[in-house]
């Protein structure tokens, strides 16, 4: 841990003018924020709007091109010496990335592994946790989602909502600081929304400090402590939920909320 | 039309049709063994063949080391190759340019010749490097191997038939790391596992459904491809041996038969072996329930029906 992280006045998620291109395209054009701790920020926007890989700068699944991003204090994907930064080697942004918690669209389980396997998969490999324990914390958070009973289930054998589940799970056994989500009911029957939002749902409640990438305005309003909306690479507008829900400023915010409330 | 929902429901009486019949099918398969038959009778009756010459040489001392020694050249062989091939297919595949490069100049050397030739050129390498020294150039010599005096054409063909399956099997396991989801890589990497732990972990058991049968069939046609250890030139193998015994007592054929009988017995066991490998490395892929758990699943509805009365 840096000098600089005081547990109290970091921010978890700071981002100061994040830009991000691939070749030529510029996806990310200044991305600025603050996210405290315990805090839940949704980002909303059209598709193409930068969100997703915003989300994904912050656990360095893409490398950022200008500007900076600190969670919890600690830069991501460079170190700083002397004002001038270094890449930083992939031993270390995997130590980083241990700690930040990510769902994804797709789920992304690893369908070669039971539920409980994926859920320890992490845990033993990368923390070197004991079995047993890993095992126990497993079945824990399983239970946690609801999914106690389908342990040793494959992914292919769960629905779309209960492989996400699994996902979250999988995501909480590492213990991670902040927790990710990209579009996690994008891909889902409208029938299983519910239950992987409920889900999250009570993880905010306990505390957790999330980002999430959604289309879920009734989430937002409910959970959300911070609404982002994202156009065009950049941020348009942001300010508490119910504020940019009912009373949106801009004209994109309003044309945006108009197709999908 | 109505649906009647109110009415709880019955059970119909099971269905009792009469199965369709199948003409054609009894046809052909009258037909198939009227020329089995005929081919058979034939080969038995021909003396060409020359059955009690296979009968007396097909469990024959020498024959049978041969299958032996083909049997070990075989899986020497293939364990080398798979090692060499995992290692230049992770190299094919990995950020570091100067191992892609590597791989790629390997795979073309040992895919762009054949393996008889690279098979001739193993052979003449005791005479192309007449002894081995390990040290530092033009430095002193720590270790001094006179590979001349040592008969070990059965390592070389080993070497040779490795090296060469190396080339083959490694487009087979990039190709199964291929088919991989790039989010696999990326659910992993979110979790903080590190490029290999990755390959090791998620993706490599995950391209093995895929590398799995092709591999299978390698492993066949390298049993076979053992035949041309002669180039090395070995003949203590199933195929050398037949031919020095044919060689003496003139019948090429039953001689061959024998070999024959010998590679399909064992491409047999092998292919029983490859179904059992394919079975386990397609675990979780299909939706499809094991016995296991359909049995489960009646039982809890048995179950739960009983209760419902």
């Amino acid at each position: 841990m840096t000098a600089a992280a005081d547990p109290v006045t970091v921010p978890m998620v700071k981002a100061e003018s994040v830009c991000k291109n691939f070749g030529a395209l510029k996806v990310l054009k200044g991305v600025t924020l603050e996210i405290g701790r315990g805090q839940v920020l949704v980002l909303v926007g059209p598709s193409g709007s930068g969100k997703s890989t915003f989300l994904r700068c912050i656990n360095h699944l893409e490398q950022v091109n200008a500007g900076r991003l600190y969670v919890d204090g600690e830069l991501i994907g460079y170190r700083e010496k002397a004002g001038k930064l270094y890449e930083m080697p992939p031993r270390e942004a995997a130590r980083q990335r241990r700690d930040i918690g990510m769902v994804f669209q797709h789920f992304n389980l690893f369908p070669h592994r039971t539920a409980l396997a994926n859920i320890i998969e992490a845990p033993i490999q990368v923390r070197g946790v004991k079995k047993a324990a890993a095992l126990e914390r497993a079945r824990d958070l399983l239970d946690q989602v609801g999914l106690g009973e389908k342990a040793e289930a494959y992914p292919a054998q769960l629905s779309g909502g209960q492989q996400q589940r699994v996902a979250i799970a999988r995501a909480l056994a590492m213990d991670p600081k902040l927790m990710l989500f990209d579009e996690p009911t994008s891909a889902l029957d409208p029938e299983l929304v519910g239950e992987v939002l409920g889900v999250m749902k009570k993880l905010a409640s306990e505390g957790m400090t999330m980002v999430v990438v959604t289309h879920e305005m009734g989430f937002a309003r409910e959970v959300a402590d911070q609404l982002v909306f994202m156009d065009g690479g950049v941020i348009v507008e942001s300010g508490p939920p119910r504020d940019v829900l009912s009373n949106p400023q801009h004209d994109r915010t309003k044309a945006f909320l108009s197709k999908v409330m | 039309m109505s649906v009647d929902v109110s009415s709880p429901p019955e059970s119909p009486a099971a269905i009792d049709a009469v199965p369709l019949r199948h003409p054609s099918r009894w046809v052909a398969a009258i037909v198939i063994l009227v020329l089995v038959a005929l081919f058979v009778y034939g080969a038995a009756t021909n003396e060409a063949y020359g059955w009690a010459t296979f009968g007396k040489y097909i469990l024959d001392e020498r024959i049978v080391s041969g299958v032996w020694i083909t049997i070990q050249l075989t899986i020497w062989s293939m364990l080398l190759a798979i090692v060499l091939a995992v290692l230049l297919a992770v190299m094919r595949l990995s950020p570091n340019p100067v191992f892609r490069a590597v791989s790629w100049v390997y795979l073309w050397v040992f895919r762009g010749t054949p393996v008889f030739v690279q098979l001739v050129f193993w052979g003449l390498i005791p005479t192309i490097y007449k002894n081995i020294q390990l040290g530092i150039p033009f430095g002193p010599t720590f270790f001094h191997l006179n590979i001349q005096n040592l008969s070990m054409y059965f390592v070389l063909a080993i070497l040779g038939l490795g090296f060469n399956e190396a080339a083959y099997l490694a487009e087979i396991i990039r190709a199964g790391i291929s088919s991989v989801p790039e989010g696999q890589t990326e659910a992993s990497t979110a979790l903080g596992m590190s490029w290999l732990l990755t390959m090791r972990r998620t993706v490599l058991p995950q391209a093995m459904r895929v590398i799995i049968p092709p591999t299978g069939n390698e492993f066949i046609g390298q049993l076979k491809t053992t035949s041309l250890a002669v180039a090395v030139p070995f003949t203590l193998d199933l195929f050398g041996r037949q031919r020095d015994i044919a060689g003496v007592i003139f019948e090429p054929i039953p001689m061959l038969l024998v070999a024959a009988a010998w590679y399909l017995l064992i491409t047999s066991i092998l292919m029983v072996g490859q179904f059992y490998l394919e079975r386990y490395f397609s675990r979780g892929v299909s939706r499809t329930l094991t016995d296991k758990q359909l049995g489960a699943l009646a039982e809890a509805q048995t179950l739960g029906e009983a209760g419902h009365i």
